[in-house]
């Protein structure tokens, strides 16, 4: 579904991305994990067309996407929940959710979708009309989930969806992650939890200063004794 | 009625006039500044290119010699229309190549905008040498451009100096190009609605500030509305809270800078022809002085805010008009700054703005 050969993005003279190659496969939960500055934001922010790749392919189900527009790469069924969350503190919850479906014609469909999602996250319902600045961190998180489910995408991209989060939520985010791909999303998920993160994925890649460093099943990861030591506490 | 009343009356009416037509300006700027973080120091000029416009479009459709409803609409139709279509060049041609990492555009238009000034302060051309000058600008504004651009050390464009110098060179550019094209004498704005004094009891108003008031009242709430509940407006707000954000919603951002550029300059265009209603008098530098106080009345309500605006223009409008009425005309200007003073002392980030973190 995704496919990603030897990518390279620059900040500036800042190297993020050595010759990146990642693989997501219709219907997996796949995770990038790795220290800080790793470059796994990077990658998800190449992959949305934040950054330009300086080197490389991002092929989605085929279709170049190097070059493009972020909007129009949202059109193509890829969707990217941020790192740090980035909603519209600004405005209401309901008005962050029909953000996410700007670009949606079908307002019966965008209607389900939310109903969907409220299923999903029941307290966001009872935040409709509130202001998405006045959540908490948890129910941010929540919102931003489903802002970027409501352009009904086919491959979602989280970005470390446990930051800042007590466990009790962590664990309710993570369980939410599992039902999404049950009803048959795509996932790619970044995340310093590299214990949960593996847990809840099919594959995994370990990033260090921009390169990956492992590529393999989850749980082989996790039984990998180097992944083991440097992420996951021995 | 107390005659000392019936005069603060009429000049606070006089005064909330002035202030709406600051704040339809002040709109602008604070429109875009909350989407780009840029002062379009151009934008005062789009204010007098639409008072221009309009002139032209009342004398074209014969609207000064049939004053009328119909023929009024059509004027701020045409004049709107063809602000509009400058901001939205103004911004795809200067603040677009900026943002998008190429300076030799903004080159282009600072060269121009140093030699138009050079040609109308220092050296008294006038027509074909003016043109041929300015021409020259644009030449070596633009190799300028070129040569740095290749030179990669110079790359890392986008800093928000750039572009503030390139709104000033807009800017120039517009003020002498108004000069060459318009010519340097004051025009009388005709009258293109018919105007009478009206008592309303006790106090003499002329017909015309009703009118001015009504249309930038209507103006603001239309603005309002667009903003607040139209897929558009609603995608407004989200550029300009994250332009980052907005574009992973699918946003086309640039499509939307555009509308905003667009919305900006029409309103700015509707007051420009609403101050030929109140003080029929038009000249291409005519943007200068209102330019600069609607952009403080922008920063005293707090920039990127737009009731904020509305309020800044208000007060500024207010505060100037009782000044010349009670105090001296002399500090009719200073009063604005002084007033931007005073604020900014006691809050920062503007009467109704809110102070945000810069992010790194």
């Amino acid at each position: 579904m995704l496919e990603i050969r030897g990518l390279d993005v620059y900040y500036g003279a800042v190297h993020a991305l050595k010759g990146v190659s990642v693989r997501v496969e219709q219907g997996e939960v796949v995770t990038l994990i790795g220290a800080n500055g790793a470059g796994k934001t990077s990658l998800l922010r190449a992959i949305s067309g934040l950054v330009k790749p300086r080197a490389g392919s991002l092929k989605f189900e085929g279709r170049e996407l190097g070059g493009m527009e972020p909007h129009d790469i949202v059109k193509l069924g890829l969707s990217h929940a941020p790192e740090g969350r980035q909603i519209f503190a600004n405005m209401s919850v309901h008005e962050n959710l029909e953000l996410g479906a700007y670009l949606r014609k079908d307002s019966r469909g965008v209607h389900d979708d939310q109903e969907r999602i409220f299923t999903l996250f029941p307290r966001l319902r009872e935040r409709e009309k509130q202001g998405a600045g006045t959540l908490s961190g948890g129910e941010q998180q929540m919102l931003a989930i489903g802002r970027a489910l409501m352009s009904r995408p086919r491959l979602l991209l989280l970005d470390e969806p446990s930051l800042g989060l007590a466990p009790i939520l962590v664990r309710e985010i993570f369980k939410t992650i599992r039902e999404i791909n049950q009803d048959g999303m795509t996932v790619l998920l970044v995340e310093q939890n590299a214990h949960l993160a593996l847990k809840a994925a099919n594959r995994g890649y370990v990033l260090e200063t921009g390169t990956v460093k492992f590529e393999d099943e989850a749980s082989r990861l996790a039984s990998n004794e180097e992944v083991r030591k440097a992420y996951l506490g021995g | 009625m107390d005659a000392h009343l019936q005069t603060f009356i009429q000049q606070l009416l006089n005064g909330v006039v002035w202030g709406s037509i600051y704040a339809l300006i002040a709109l602008g700027y604070t429109m875009v500044y909350g989407i780009l973080r840029l002062i379009n120091f151009a934008h005062g000029d789009v204010y007098m290119f639409g008072a221009f416009m309009g002139y032209y479009a009342a004398r074209l459709f014969h609207v000064d010699q049939r004053p009328g409803v119909m023929g009024t609409i059509l004027v701020f139709a045409c004049s709107m229309a063809a602000a509009g279509l400058l901001g939205f060049l103004i911004e795809r041609g200067a603040y677009r190549e900026l943002r998008k990492g190429s300076r030799t555009v903004a080159y282009m238009i600072i060269g121009t905008a140093i030699f138009a000034a050079f040609n109308g302060a220092a050296l008294h051309l006038a027509g074909g040498a003016a043109v041929l000058f300015g021409a020259a600008g644009f030449v070596a504004g633009g190799i300028g451009g070129v040569f740095l651009e290749r030179n990669k050390r110079h790359a890392p464009s986008t800093s928000r100096l750039t572009a503030l110098i390139t709104a000033i060179g807009v800017s120039l550019l517009m003020e002498n190009g108004g000069l060459l094209v318009f010519g340097a004498d004051p025009k009388f704005f005709p009258q293109i609605l018919p105007s009478r004094e009206l008592n309303l009891g006790g106090i003499m108003v002329n017909s015309s500030l009703l009118i001015v008031l009504g249309v930038a009242l209507f103006l603001m709430f239309a603005l309002r509305f667009l903003v607040m509940h139209t897929r558009a407006g609603k995608a407004m707000r989200a550029v300009s809270f994250n332009r980052d954000a907005a574009s992973l919603m699918g946003i086309p951002t640039d499509h939307i800078i555009s509308l905003t550029f667009v919305g900006g300059s029409m309103l700015a265009a509707a007051a420009g022809i609403l101050v030929g209603l109140a003080n029929p008098k038009i000249d291409p530098l005519m943007g200068i002085m209102p330019g600069l106080k609607a952009f403080v009345a922008a920063v005293l309500g707090g920039i990127g805010n737009i009731p904020g605006a509305v309020l800044g223009g208000l007060i500024m409008g207010i505060s100037e008009t009782l000044v010349v009425a009670y105090v001296s005309s002399t500090y009719r200007d200073a009063i604005a700054f002084a007033l931007l003073i005073l604020i900014l002392l006691v809050r920062p980030a503007g009467l109704l703005g809110t102070h945000v973190a810069e992010k790194v």
